[in-house]
């Protein structure tokens, strides 16, 4: 045992302190989170305002909620395409019931959240008892509750009663206003960056994705983690779409069709790997951000909303390429 | 047709009679199995001879359809490799069985994190990561493995480095055997030198180890003895010092009987 790994600490030469850096996680995504800011900030002076900021972790917070969820069931090597549409399914239920059914709204609410985290366990079953892939399964689910969505509304729900609207309300802060849900999100990312470091469960998570069969080897219970992990990220699907009620004020059976890709984006971005295993939630908050500076960014100037589509593609083929190059080393 | 075990008659672990049938395939007719403490017992045999279909049953990846089990004397059922592992019963996989993007100490410890005292940990499952740093310390210093550094994570690592992880994390585990399944079978010359080494290491500790190898020269450098497994029987049991390798073949293969 005199080999010692090769691995040396960085030197102090520049360049390879820049490329330490940039490969480190959450800070390469960070860089451009700040150069897409100041492209955007060149274009128009208007997208620096604070009340534009604002707005901008308005619009992110709801697929910033998704992409928690996304980021858990990508550590374990998975995918869920299912994850706006399910929401969505979770949003009119919520608002149709209390709306249209005069359900209490608090226990409507808790029905969108069942029904989300229901699609949760029914994803986790199909992958872990049937060995079905995460992505025909998803893409499976995406349809029915689609599907479903339609079946028990294709009207939008208005006059949502004032609980169901309170991730809306303002806050004033720093001399702007955020909303509770822009804040909020904030407190669920740092909740789960620390149980994903710091609990036996967080650390099961990473070991599922990075060598199954290890995993299951070394007693990691590996078919409870993965039903555990499709069901909690259900759970931030359901706050994903509280938030995004609270903030258009009604139930949108067309809300969340692109919100798939955009969770995937913001995580893909944040440098964590597909293949399972490796990232962090920060690297997903600022991917997060970063989809939603263009979002914004592309709005504020004026660019039409397909080349929003069309830049989140390239951007999401980017970051998976860049994972693809890391992960060769890596391994 | 048993060398004799002169020093300690008891057995630690010990099998009577294991019958396993696949179909119409016999692949254990009535095994019989002894490891004694602190030895390192080598299982051989040809494909087909039952070697892995015993294993396994020792380890309780299977169980058998009839025969006994016994362990410091007392009968013991398994339902379930985890059945085995908490009766102390450790197995290290041919296949490099580590969490490559997982630092070196939090892999000795996947499975089985320590967690904080208190409410902290039982109700809200935190780690306690500074215990687990530093019980892998003292641990991989006691087996004699170099490393740099407890966090590195294991996929900087070289192949034998990586399967010394996995061996020291059963040595770390194992109360009563460890069972080394091909534990060398992934690895270059070199790299198998660094885990021979290391199972050296871990016997010196006083823990018996069962070897399951296909590699006869690695198998007389290694083992007190020899256990030869051919068509579902134990047909010998051998020392290393008393047999040639191509005596061993030859009973392995049935080209010699010995009785």
């Amino acid at each position: 045992m005199t080999n010692t790994p090769k691995e040396k600490p960085a030197s102090n030469s520049l360049v390879k302190w820049l490329l330490n850096v940039i490969s480190t996680p959450s800070i390469g995504p960070f860089l451009a989170l700040l150069i897409s800011g100041g492209f955007f900030y060149t274009q128009n002076e208007r997208f620096i305002q604070p009340q534009n900021l604002s707005l901008i972790l308005q619009q992110t917070s709801w697929i910033a909620a998704l992409a928690i969820g996304q980021t858990l069931v990508i550590l374990t090597a998975g995918i869920d395409l299912s994850n706006g549409l399910v929401m969505a399914l979770g949003t009119v239920i919520m608002t149709k019931m209390a709306v249209v059914n005069g359900v209490d709204p608090v226990i409507a609410i808790g029905m969108g959240f069942l029904v989300i985290m229901a699609f949760g366990l029914l994803n986790g079953l199909l992958v872990t008892q049937l060995k079905l892939p995460p992505f025909i399964v998803t893409l499976g689910t995406l349809n029915i509750a689609f599907a479903l969505t339609r079946i028990y509304t294709t009207a939008t729900i208005n006059g949502l009663p004032p609980i169901q609207r309170i991730f809306g309300e303002r806050v004033d802060l720093f001399g702007t206003s955020f909303t509770y849900g822009s804040l909020f999100v904030f407190v669920l990312y740092i909740v789960m960056w620390f149980v994903l470091r710091e609990t036996a469960f967080g650390r099961h998570i990473y070991a599922v994705g990075d060598d199954r069969e290890a995993a299951r080897l070394m007693g990691v219970p590996v078919n409870r983690v993965l039903i555990q992990v499709y069901v909690l990220a259900g759970f931030f699907y359901a706050i994903g779409g509280w938030l995004l009620i609270g903030r258009i004020g009604s139930g949108d059976p067309n809300a969340g069709q692109t919100a798939n890709l955009d969770s995937i984006t913001a995580v893909v971005i944040g440098g964590t790997s597909l293949f399972g295993g490796r990232g962090n939630l920060l690297g997903t908050l600022v991917g997060a951000l970063i989809v939603g500076v263009f979002i914004n960014g592309l709005q504020i100037t004026g660019v039409d909303p397909l080349y929003q589509r069309l830049i989140t593609g390239v951007l999401v083929i980017l970051a998976v390429t860049l994972d693809q190059v890391v992960s060769k080393k890596a391994r | 047709m048993m060398a004799e075990q002169n020093n300690n008659p008891q057995p630690i672990f010990e099998a009577r009679r294991l019958v396993k049938h696949y179909g119409q395939v016999i692949a254990l007719d009535g095994t019989d199995f002894e490891l004694y403490p602190g030895e390192i017992l080598a299982v051989i045999g040809d494909n087909g001879a039952g070697k892995s279909t015993l294993i396994k049953a020792l380890s309780g990846a299977i169980q058998p359809d009839s025969g006994e089990i016994f362990l410091n004397g007392e009968r013991i059922h398994f339902h379930g490799p985890s059945d085995s592992r908490r009766h102390g019963i450790e197995t290290v996989y041919q296949t490099l069985a580590v969490a490559p993007s997982m630092n070196i100490y939090e892999n000795l410890f996947l499975g089985r994190e320590v967690r904080r005292p208190g409410v902290l940990g039982s109700v809200f499952g935190l780690l306690d990561k500074k215990r687990m740093l530093q019980e892998s310390t003292t641990h991989m210093q006691h087996l004699k493995f170099a490393i740099q550094s407890m966090t590195q994570p294991v996929s900087t690592l070289s192949g034998g480095q990586r399967q010394g992880v996995a061996v020291a994390r059963s040595a770390a585990f194992a109360k009563n055997v460890i069972i080394m399944d091909e534990p060398t079978a992934a690895l270059g010359v070199k790299e198998s030198g660094m885990v021979i080494e290391l199972i050296h290491n871990v016997r010196a500790r006083g823990l018996p180890v069962i070897l399951i190898s296909h590699n006869m020269p690695q198998v007389w450098e290694l083992a007190d003895r020899i256990h030869i497994q051919r068509l579902g029987k134990r047909v010998a049991v051998i020392k290393p010092s008393d047999y040639t390798m191509s005596d061993g073949v030859a009973i392995m293969t049935g080209a010699k009987n010995i009785d």
